[in-house]
Protein backbone atom coordinates (compact mmCIF):
# COMPACT_ATOMS: atom_id res chain seq x y z
CA UNK A 1 0.00 0.00 0.00
CA UNK A 2 1.25 3.46 -0.87
CA UNK A 3 1.46 6.50 1.44
CA UNK A 4 -1.21 8.26 -0.59
CA UNK A 5 -4.54 8.64 1.23
CA UNK A 6 -6.87 5.83 0.24
CA UNK A 7 -9.78 6.71 -1.98
CA UNK A 8 -11.92 4.02 -0.38
CA UNK A 9 -11.60 2.48 3.06
CA UNK A 10 -13.73 -0.50 4.01
CA UNK A 11 -13.67 -1.57 7.60
CA UNK A 12 -15.10 -4.84 8.92
CA UNK A 13 -17.94 -4.66 6.40
CA UNK A 14 -20.71 -7.18 6.91
CA UNK A 15 -23.75 -7.44 4.66
CA UNK A 16 -26.51 -9.88 5.49
CA UNK A 17 -29.56 -10.75 3.43
CA UNK A 18 -31.82 -12.32 6.00
CA UNK A 19 -29.73 -15.09 7.54
CA UNK A 20 -27.26 -15.22 4.65
CA UNK A 21 -24.09 -13.19 5.06
CA UNK A 22 -22.91 -12.08 1.62
CA UNK A 23 -20.01 -10.09 3.07
CA UNK A 24 -18.32 -11.37 6.22
CA UNK A 25 -16.05 -8.71 7.59
CA UNK A 26 -14.32 -7.15 4.60
CA UNK A 27 -11.53 -4.77 5.57
CA UNK A 28 -9.45 -3.08 2.90
CA UNK A 29 -7.97 0.17 1.66
CA UNK A 30 -7.84 1.19 -1.98
CA UNK A 31 -5.42 3.76 -3.31
CA UNK A 32 -6.42 6.32 -5.94
CA UNK A 33 -5.58 6.09 -9.64
CA UNK A 34 -5.39 2.33 -9.65
CA UNK A 35 -7.19 -0.35 -11.58
CA UNK A 36 -8.50 -3.13 -9.35
CA UNK A 37 -9.82 -6.39 -10.71
CA UNK A 38 -12.14 -8.17 -8.29
CA UNK A 39 -12.18 -11.90 -8.85
CA UNK A 40 -13.80 -14.92 -7.29
CA UNK A 41 -16.35 -17.65 -7.81
CA UNK A 42 -20.07 -17.03 -8.05
CA UNK A 43 -21.45 -16.13 -4.63
CA UNK A 44 -18.09 -14.90 -3.35
CA UNK A 45 -19.57 -11.46 -2.60
CA UNK A 46 -18.05 -9.46 -5.46
CA UNK A 47 -21.28 -7.86 -6.68
CA UNK A 48 -22.49 -7.25 -3.12
CA UNK A 49 -19.23 -5.45 -2.35
CA UNK A 50 -19.57 -3.32 -5.47
CA UNK A 51 -23.23 -2.49 -4.76
CA UNK A 52 -22.33 -1.56 -1.20
CA UNK A 53 -19.59 0.76 -2.46
CA UNK A 54 -22.17 2.24 -4.87
CA UNK A 55 -24.53 2.98 -2.00
CA UNK A 56 -27.17 0.55 -3.28
CA UNK A 57 -26.76 -1.91 -0.40
CA UNK A 58 -26.68 -0.65 3.15
CA UNK A 59 -24.02 -2.33 5.31
CA UNK A 60 -25.42 -4.52 8.08
CA UNK A 61 -22.39 -3.45 10.09
CA UNK A 62 -18.97 -1.99 9.46
CA UNK A 63 -18.08 1.14 7.59
CA UNK A 64 -17.41 2.33 4.06
CA UNK A 65 -15.56 5.61 3.60
CA UNK A 66 -15.29 6.98 0.08
CA UNK A 67 -13.27 10.14 -0.56
CA UNK A 68 -13.39 10.83 3.16
CA UNK A 69 -17.16 10.61 3.48
CA UNK A 70 -19.31 7.96 5.13
CA UNK A 71 -22.40 9.17 3.32
CA UNK A 72 -22.66 8.03 -0.28
CA UNK A 73 -25.00 10.92 -1.07
CA UNK A 74 -22.17 13.39 -0.43
CA UNK A 75 -19.84 11.83 -3.00
CA UNK A 76 -22.25 10.24 -5.48
CA UNK A 77 -21.16 12.68 -8.21
CA UNK A 78 -17.67 11.19 -8.00
CA UNK A 79 -18.82 7.61 -8.56
CA UNK A 80 -19.82 5.90 -11.80
CA UNK A 81 -21.60 2.57 -11.51
CA UNK A 82 -22.08 -0.02 -14.23
CA UNK A 83 -24.20 -2.99 -13.22
CA UNK A 84 -24.63 -6.35 -14.88
CA UNK A 85 -28.00 -5.23 -16.31
CA UNK A 86 -27.65 -2.22 -18.59
CA UNK A 87 -29.45 0.38 -16.42
CA UNK A 88 -30.84 1.86 -19.64
CA UNK A 89 -34.34 2.30 -21.01
CA UNK A 90 -34.90 -0.17 -23.85
CA UNK A 91 -37.40 2.10 -25.64
CA UNK A 92 -35.02 5.05 -25.97
CA UNK A 93 -31.90 5.47 -28.09
CA UNK A 94 -28.46 5.69 -26.51
CA UNK A 95 -28.24 9.47 -26.79
CA UNK A 96 -31.76 9.89 -25.39
CA UNK A 97 -30.85 7.69 -22.42
CA UNK A 98 -27.68 9.64 -21.74
CA UNK A 99 -29.50 12.94 -22.20
CA UNK A 100 -31.87 11.96 -19.42
CA UNK A 101 -29.14 10.75 -17.06
CA UNK A 102 -27.12 13.90 -17.76
CA UNK A 103 -30.04 15.92 -16.36
CA UNK A 104 -29.95 13.86 -13.16
CA UNK A 105 -26.32 14.90 -12.67
CA UNK A 106 -26.93 18.51 -13.62
CA UNK A 107 -24.66 18.22 -16.65
CA UNK A 108 -25.36 21.25 -18.77
CA UNK A 109 -22.94 20.34 -21.56
CA UNK A 110 -25.19 19.00 -24.30
CA UNK A 111 -22.26 17.34 -26.09
CA UNK A 112 -21.16 15.26 -23.12
CA UNK A 113 -23.48 12.36 -23.96
CA UNK A 114 -22.23 12.19 -27.55
CA UNK A 115 -18.62 12.43 -26.35
CA UNK A 116 -18.83 9.45 -24.02
CA UNK A 117 -20.77 7.41 -26.57
CA UNK A 118 -17.95 8.03 -29.06
CA UNK A 119 -15.42 7.21 -26.35
CA UNK A 120 -16.85 3.70 -25.98
CA UNK A 121 -16.80 3.19 -29.74
CA UNK A 122 -20.48 3.69 -30.55
CA UNK A 123 -22.21 6.15 -32.81
CA UNK A 124 -24.22 8.85 -31.00
CA UNK A 125 -26.32 9.29 -34.16
CA UNK A 126 -27.64 5.76 -33.84
CA UNK A 127 -31.43 6.20 -33.56
CA UNK A 128 -32.22 2.56 -32.79
CA UNK A 129 -33.68 2.02 -29.31
CA UNK A 130 -31.30 0.37 -26.87
CA UNK A 131 -33.61 -2.64 -26.74
CA UNK A 132 -32.51 -3.46 -30.28
CA UNK A 133 -28.78 -3.26 -29.53
CA UNK A 134 -26.61 -6.36 -29.41
CA UNK A 135 -25.49 -7.38 -25.94
CA UNK A 136 -22.00 -6.01 -26.58
CA UNK A 137 -23.38 -2.65 -27.66
CA UNK A 138 -25.54 -2.52 -24.55
CA UNK A 139 -22.46 -3.15 -22.42
CA UNK A 140 -20.62 -0.32 -24.14
CA UNK A 141 -23.58 2.04 -23.78
CA UNK A 142 -23.85 1.05 -20.14
CA UNK A 143 -20.17 1.95 -19.70
CA UNK A 144 -20.86 5.28 -21.45
CA UNK A 145 -23.61 5.96 -18.89
CA UNK A 146 -21.21 5.21 -16.04
CA UNK A 147 -18.66 7.64 -17.55
CA UNK A 148 -21.20 10.40 -18.13
CA UNK A 149 -20.58 12.32 -14.92
CA UNK A 150 -16.78 12.08 -15.33
CA UNK A 151 -16.46 10.17 -12.03
CA UNK A 152 -13.25 9.77 -10.04
CA UNK A 153 -14.24 6.24 -9.09
CA UNK A 154 -15.65 3.67 -11.51
CA UNK A 155 -17.44 0.59 -10.18
CA UNK A 156 -17.94 -1.92 -12.99
CA UNK A 157 -19.79 -5.19 -12.59
CA UNK A 158 -18.94 -7.68 -15.33
CA UNK A 159 -18.13 -5.03 -17.94
CA UNK A 160 -16.86 -7.58 -20.46
CA UNK A 161 -19.59 -10.20 -20.25
CA UNK A 162 -21.06 -11.04 -23.67
CA UNK A 163 -18.57 -8.72 -25.36
CA UNK A 164 -16.42 -10.17 -28.14
CA UNK A 165 -12.70 -10.44 -27.46
CA UNK A 166 -11.66 -7.58 -29.74
CA UNK A 167 -14.20 -5.17 -28.22
CA UNK A 168 -13.37 -6.34 -24.70
CA UNK A 169 -9.70 -5.53 -25.30
CA UNK A 170 -10.72 -2.10 -26.59
CA UNK A 171 -12.71 -1.56 -23.40
CA UNK A 172 -9.73 -2.62 -21.28
CA UNK A 173 -7.54 -0.11 -23.13
CA UNK A 174 -10.12 2.59 -22.51
CA UNK A 175 -10.26 1.74 -18.80
CA UNK A 176 -6.48 1.68 -18.51
CA UNK A 177 -6.42 5.12 -20.15
CA UNK A 178 -8.97 6.40 -17.65
CA UNK A 179 -6.83 5.01 -14.82
CA UNK A 180 -3.88 6.90 -16.27
CA UNK A 181 -6.01 10.07 -16.14
CA UNK A 182 -6.38 9.54 -12.38
CA UNK A 183 -9.56 7.55 -12.04
CA UNK A 184 -9.80 4.61 -9.66
CA UNK A 185 -11.43 1.60 -11.30
CA UNK A 186 -12.94 -1.51 -9.78
CA UNK A 187 -13.96 -4.20 -12.23
CA UNK A 188 -15.69 -7.37 -11.13
CA UNK A 189 -15.01 -9.96 -13.76
CA UNK A 190 -14.74 -13.64 -14.54
CA UNK A 191 -12.47 -12.81 -17.48
CA UNK A 192 -9.43 -11.85 -15.45
CA UNK A 193 -6.98 -12.79 -18.18
CA UNK A 194 -8.25 -9.79 -20.16
CA UNK A 195 -6.93 -7.51 -17.45
CA UNK A 196 -3.41 -8.93 -17.38
CA UNK A 197 -1.04 -6.03 -17.85
CA UNK A 198 -3.83 -3.47 -17.39
CA UNK A 199 -5.02 -4.00 -13.81
CA UNK A 200 -2.72 -2.88 -11.02
CA UNK A 201 -4.06 -5.32 -8.49
CA UNK A 202 -6.12 -8.50 -8.46
CA UNK A 203 -8.39 -8.89 -5.45
CA UNK A 204 -9.58 -12.39 -4.72
CA UNK A 205 -12.83 -12.90 -2.85
CA UNK A 206 -14.18 -16.07 -1.37
CA UNK A 207 -17.21 -16.65 0.87
CA UNK A 208 -17.75 -12.95 1.50
CA UNK A 209 -14.15 -12.10 2.34
CA UNK A 210 -11.10 -10.74 0.56
CA UNK A 211 -8.69 -13.65 0.72
CA UNK A 212 -5.80 -12.36 -1.37
CA UNK A 213 -4.49 -9.30 -3.19
CA UNK A 214 -1.90 -9.86 -5.87
CA UNK A 215 -0.09 -7.55 -8.24
CA UNK A 216 0.02 -10.16 -11.00
CA UNK A 217 -2.76 -12.32 -12.32
CA UNK A 218 -2.34 -15.96 -11.39
CA UNK A 219 -4.75 -18.70 -10.49
CA UNK A 220 -6.28 -18.13 -7.07
CA UNK A 221 -3.32 -18.05 -4.64
CA UNK A 222 -2.83 -21.50 -3.14
CA UNK A 223 -2.80 -20.39 0.50
CA UNK A 224 -6.31 -19.01 0.12
CA UNK A 225 -7.73 -21.66 -2.19
CA UNK A 226 -9.95 -24.23 -0.55
CA UNK B 1 -19.21 5.02 -37.61
CA UNK B 2 -21.63 2.15 -37.59
CA UNK B 3 -21.66 1.52 -33.89
CA UNK B 4 -21.56 -2.22 -34.43
CA UNK B 5 -19.24 -4.48 -32.54
CA UNK B 6 -16.66 -6.77 -34.00
CA UNK B 7 -13.39 -6.43 -35.78
CA UNK B 8 -14.74 -3.64 -37.98
CA UNK B 9 -15.50 -1.37 -35.06
CA UNK B 10 -13.03 1.45 -34.49
CA UNK B 11 -10.64 1.37 -31.54
CA UNK B 12 -11.95 2.99 -28.39
CA UNK B 13 -10.64 6.43 -27.67
CA UNK B 14 -10.08 7.61 -24.13
CA UNK B 15 -11.96 10.82 -23.39
CA UNK B 16 -9.71 13.87 -23.54
CA UNK B 17 -9.08 15.46 -20.15
CA UNK B 18 -10.29 18.78 -21.53
CA UNK B 19 -13.57 17.13 -22.54
CA UNK B 20 -14.07 16.10 -18.95
CA UNK B 21 -13.26 19.58 -17.77
CA UNK B 22 -16.11 20.96 -19.85
CA UNK B 23 -18.55 19.25 -17.53
CA UNK B 24 -19.55 21.42 -14.57
CA UNK B 25 -18.23 19.41 -11.61
CA UNK B 26 -21.12 19.87 -9.25
CA UNK B 27 -23.74 21.85 -11.07
CA UNK B 28 -26.94 20.61 -9.55
CA UNK B 29 -30.06 20.42 -11.63
CA UNK B 30 -32.94 22.07 -9.86
CA UNK B 31 -35.36 19.43 -8.52
CA UNK B 32 -38.05 20.91 -10.76
CA UNK B 33 -35.77 20.40 -13.77
CA UNK B 34 -35.24 16.75 -12.83
CA UNK B 35 -38.99 16.31 -12.30
CA UNK B 36 -39.63 17.75 -15.76
CA UNK B 37 -36.93 15.60 -17.37
CA UNK B 38 -38.28 12.47 -15.71
CA UNK B 39 -41.85 13.35 -16.66
CA UNK B 40 -40.90 13.95 -20.29
CA UNK B 41 -38.97 10.69 -20.31
CA UNK B 42 -42.01 8.81 -18.96
CA UNK B 43 -44.35 10.46 -21.48
CA UNK B 44 -41.94 9.53 -24.27
CA UNK B 45 -41.72 5.91 -23.07
CA UNK B 46 -45.51 5.68 -22.83
CA UNK B 47 -45.96 7.27 -26.26
CA UNK B 48 -43.66 4.62 -27.73
CA UNK B 49 -44.92 1.58 -25.83
CA UNK B 50 -48.54 2.61 -25.03
CA UNK B 51 -48.42 -0.03 -22.30
CA UNK B 52 -50.51 1.83 -19.76
CA UNK B 53 -52.97 3.81 -21.84
CA UNK B 54 -54.07 0.89 -24.03
CA UNK B 55 -54.72 -1.38 -21.06
CA UNK B 56 -56.59 1.34 -19.17
CA UNK B 57 -58.77 2.25 -22.14
CA UNK B 58 -59.63 -1.33 -22.92
CA UNK B 59 -60.51 -2.06 -19.30
CA UNK B 60 -62.67 1.04 -18.90
CA UNK B 61 -64.45 0.40 -22.17
CA UNK B 62 -65.31 -3.09 -20.98
CA UNK B 63 -66.75 -1.72 -17.74
CA UNK B 64 -68.91 0.84 -19.55
CA UNK B 65 -70.26 -1.63 -22.09
CA UNK B 66 -70.80 -4.55 -19.70
CA UNK B 67 -72.54 -2.41 -17.08
CA UNK B 68 -74.71 -0.71 -19.67
CA UNK B 69 -75.95 -4.12 -20.80
CA UNK B 70 -76.28 -5.41 -17.22
CA UNK B 71 -78.48 -2.53 -16.03
CA UNK B 72 -81.12 -0.58 -17.80
CA UNK B 73 -81.50 2.37 -15.46
CA UNK B 74 -83.75 5.32 -15.94
CA UNK B 75 -82.09 8.74 -16.23
CA UNK B 76 -82.86 9.43 -12.57
CA UNK B 77 -81.39 6.12 -11.41
CA UNK B 78 -78.34 6.70 -13.58
CA UNK B 79 -77.65 9.97 -11.83
CA UNK B 80 -77.77 8.14 -8.48
CA UNK B 81 -75.39 5.32 -9.38
CA UNK B 82 -73.13 6.91 -12.01
CA UNK B 83 -70.76 8.47 -9.47
CA UNK B 84 -69.89 5.09 -7.99
CA UNK B 85 -69.71 3.38 -11.34
CA UNK B 86 -67.48 5.97 -12.97
CA UNK B 87 -65.02 6.22 -10.12
CA UNK B 88 -64.76 2.48 -9.52
CA UNK B 89 -64.05 2.01 -13.24
CA UNK B 90 -61.37 4.70 -13.17
CA UNK B 91 -59.86 3.33 -9.95
CA UNK B 92 -59.47 -0.17 -11.37
CA UNK B 93 -58.15 1.18 -14.65
CA UNK B 94 -55.68 3.44 -12.85
CA UNK B 95 -54.17 0.42 -11.09
CA UNK B 96 -53.03 -0.80 -14.51
CA UNK B 97 -51.12 2.43 -15.14
CA UNK B 98 -49.77 2.50 -11.61
CA UNK B 99 -48.29 -0.98 -11.96
CA UNK B 100 -46.68 -0.01 -15.26
CA UNK B 101 -45.12 3.13 -13.89
CA UNK B 102 -42.54 1.28 -11.81
CA UNK B 103 -42.36 -1.86 -13.94
CA UNK B 104 -40.47 0.07 -16.61
CA UNK B 105 -38.00 1.27 -13.98
CA UNK B 106 -37.33 -2.31 -12.93
CA UNK B 107 -36.53 -3.55 -16.44
CA UNK B 108 -32.72 -3.45 -16.73
CA UNK B 109 -32.75 -2.19 -13.11
CA UNK B 110 -32.80 1.41 -14.34
CA UNK B 111 -34.03 2.52 -10.93
CA UNK B 112 -30.52 1.79 -9.59
CA UNK B 113 -29.12 4.37 -12.01
CA UNK B 114 -31.43 6.95 -10.43
CA UNK B 115 -30.52 5.81 -6.91
CA UNK B 116 -26.77 6.28 -7.47
CA UNK B 117 -27.31 9.73 -8.97
CA UNK B 118 -27.53 12.95 -6.92
CA UNK B 119 -31.13 13.51 -8.07
CA UNK B 120 -33.58 13.88 -5.17
CA UNK B 121 -36.05 11.07 -4.58
CA UNK B 122 -39.02 13.43 -4.46
CA UNK B 123 -38.33 14.67 -7.99
CA UNK B 124 -38.79 11.12 -9.21
CA UNK B 125 -41.94 10.70 -7.14
CA UNK B 126 -43.53 13.93 -8.32
CA UNK B 127 -42.72 13.14 -11.95
CA UNK B 128 -44.34 9.73 -11.60
CA UNK B 129 -47.43 11.20 -9.91
CA UNK B 130 -47.84 13.91 -12.56
CA UNK B 131 -47.29 11.35 -15.32
CA UNK B 132 -49.92 9.03 -13.89
CA UNK B 133 -52.25 11.98 -13.40
CA UNK B 134 -51.90 12.80 -17.10
CA UNK B 135 -52.51 9.17 -18.14
CA UNK B 136 -55.62 8.85 -15.98
CA UNK B 137 -56.85 12.31 -17.03
CA UNK B 138 -56.55 11.28 -20.70
CA UNK B 139 -58.51 8.14 -19.89
CA UNK B 140 -61.21 10.17 -18.12
CA UNK B 141 -61.43 12.62 -20.99
CA UNK B 142 -61.92 9.82 -23.49
CA UNK B 143 -64.29 7.73 -21.36
CA UNK B 144 -66.54 10.41 -19.88
CA UNK B 145 -68.46 11.07 -23.13
CA UNK B 146 -69.13 7.33 -23.37
CA UNK B 147 -70.42 7.26 -19.80
CA UNK B 148 -72.68 10.23 -20.59
CA UNK B 149 -74.07 8.54 -23.69
CA UNK B 150 -74.50 5.06 -22.26
CA UNK B 151 -76.05 6.24 -18.98
CA UNK B 152 -77.89 9.29 -20.37
CA UNK B 153 -76.26 11.57 -17.80
CA UNK B 154 -76.98 15.23 -17.32
CA UNK B 155 -75.89 17.30 -14.35
CA UNK B 156 -78.65 19.07 -12.49
CA UNK B 157 -76.22 20.68 -10.02
CA UNK B 158 -73.29 22.97 -11.01
CA UNK B 159 -71.50 20.93 -13.71
CA UNK B 160 -68.23 22.87 -13.44
CA UNK B 161 -67.71 21.33 -10.02
CA UNK B 162 -67.31 17.96 -11.74
CA UNK B 163 -63.99 19.20 -13.11
CA UNK B 164 -62.83 20.02 -9.59
CA UNK B 165 -63.94 16.62 -8.30
CA UNK B 166 -62.24 14.89 -11.22
CA UNK B 167 -58.95 16.74 -10.66
CA UNK B 168 -58.87 16.28 -6.88
CA UNK B 169 -60.14 12.70 -7.08
CA UNK B 170 -57.64 11.69 -9.75
CA UNK B 171 -54.80 13.23 -7.76
CA UNK B 172 -55.93 11.29 -4.67
CA UNK B 173 -55.83 8.03 -6.62
CA UNK B 174 -52.49 8.57 -8.30
CA UNK B 175 -50.57 10.05 -5.38
CA UNK B 176 -51.32 7.09 -3.13
CA UNK B 177 -51.22 4.66 -6.02
CA UNK B 178 -47.74 5.80 -7.11
CA UNK B 179 -46.49 5.58 -3.55
CA UNK B 180 -47.88 2.13 -2.83
CA UNK B 181 -46.82 0.85 -6.25
CA UNK B 182 -43.27 1.90 -5.32
CA UNK B 183 -43.62 0.08 -2.01
CA UNK B 184 -44.77 -3.09 -3.68
CA UNK B 185 -42.26 -3.24 -6.56
CA UNK B 186 -39.89 -5.46 -4.66
CA UNK B 187 -42.59 -7.90 -3.60
CA UNK B 188 -43.10 -11.09 -5.54
CA UNK B 189 -46.80 -10.55 -6.35
CA UNK B 190 -46.81 -6.79 -6.81
CA UNK B 191 -49.88 -6.72 -9.10
CA UNK B 192 -51.92 -8.13 -6.20
CA UNK B 193 -50.17 -6.13 -3.50
CA UNK B 194 -50.98 -2.75 -5.01
CA UNK B 195 -54.79 -3.01 -4.84
CA UNK B 196 -54.51 -4.61 -1.40
CA UNK B 197 -52.59 -1.60 -0.13
CA UNK B 198 -54.25 1.10 -2.21
CA UNK B 199 -57.97 0.37 -2.02
CA UNK B 200 -58.42 0.44 1.78
CA UNK B 201 -56.50 3.68 2.18
CA UNK B 202 -58.41 5.24 -0.73
CA UNK B 203 -61.84 4.60 0.81
CA UNK B 204 -62.28 8.14 2.23
CA UNK B 205 -61.28 9.64 -1.12
CA UNK B 206 -63.55 7.31 -3.11
CA UNK B 207 -66.44 8.06 -0.77
CA UNK B 208 -65.88 11.78 -1.26
CA UNK B 209 -65.60 11.40 -5.07
CA UNK B 210 -68.76 9.30 -5.33
CA UNK B 211 -70.79 11.53 -3.01
CA UNK B 212 -69.62 14.73 -4.66
CA UNK B 213 -70.35 13.36 -8.14
CA UNK B 214 -73.81 12.17 -7.09
CA UNK B 215 -74.52 15.56 -5.46
CA UNK B 216 -73.61 17.41 -8.65
CA UNK B 217 -75.50 15.04 -10.97
CA UNK B 218 -78.70 14.94 -8.90
CA UNK B 219 -78.54 18.50 -7.55
CA UNK B 220 -80.18 17.24 -4.34
CA UNK B 221 -77.48 18.48 -1.98
CA UNK B 222 -74.28 20.53 -2.00
CA UNK B 223 -71.00 18.86 -2.98
CA UNK B 224 -68.99 21.44 -1.06
CA UNK B 225 -68.26 19.30 2.01
CA UNK B 226 -67.07 16.37 -0.11
CA UNK B 227 -64.87 18.58 -2.27
CA UNK B 228 -63.23 20.11 0.82
CA UNK B 229 -62.73 16.60 2.19
CA UNK B 230 -61.06 15.55 -1.08
CA UNK B 231 -58.80 18.58 -1.02
CA UNK B 232 -57.78 17.87 2.58
CA UNK B 233 -57.18 14.22 1.77
CA UNK B 234 -54.95 15.21 -1.15
CA UNK B 235 -52.96 17.62 0.97
CA UNK B 236 -52.39 15.17 3.82
CA UNK B 237 -51.46 12.21 1.65
CA UNK B 238 -49.30 14.17 -0.78
CA UNK B 239 -47.31 15.55 2.17
CA UNK B 240 -47.04 12.12 3.79
CA UNK B 241 -45.92 10.42 0.57
CA UNK B 242 -43.32 13.11 -0.13
CA UNK B 243 -41.91 12.74 3.38
CA UNK B 244 -41.67 8.96 3.16
CA UNK B 245 -40.75 8.34 -0.46
CA UNK B 246 -36.97 8.55 -0.06
CA UNK B 247 -37.12 5.75 2.52
CA UNK B 248 -39.24 3.65 0.17
CA UNK B 249 -36.92 4.28 -2.79
CA UNK B 250 -33.80 3.28 -0.91
CA UNK B 251 -35.29 0.29 0.88
CA UNK B 252 -33.60 -3.01 -0.01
Amino acid sequence: MTDIAPVITVSNLIKQFGRFAALRGVTAEFAPSRFYAILGDNGAGKTTLLRTLAGLNHPSSGQVTILGSNKFRNICREVGYMAHPALLYDEMSGIENLGYFARLYGIADGKRGADVIRAVGLDPELTRPVGQYSQGMRQRMSLARALLNDPRILLLDEPFSNVDLHSARDMVRLLAGLRDQGKTIFAVTHQASLLEGAADEFIWMEAGKIVARTAEFTEMPKESAR
Amino acid sequence: MSGTLGTSSPPLQTPRPEAAAEVPPSAASAPSGITRATLLKDLRLEWRSKDAINSMLFFSLLVVVVFSFSFDPSAEESRQIAGGLVWVAFLFAAVVALNQTWARELRNQVLDAYRVSPAPANSLFLAKVIGNFIFVAVLETLMTPLFIIFYRLRAIGPAWQLLLVAALGTWALVVNGTFFAAMSIRTRSREIMLPLLLFPISIPAILAMVQATAAILTGEYSARFWIVLLGTYDLVFTTGCLLLFETVLNAE
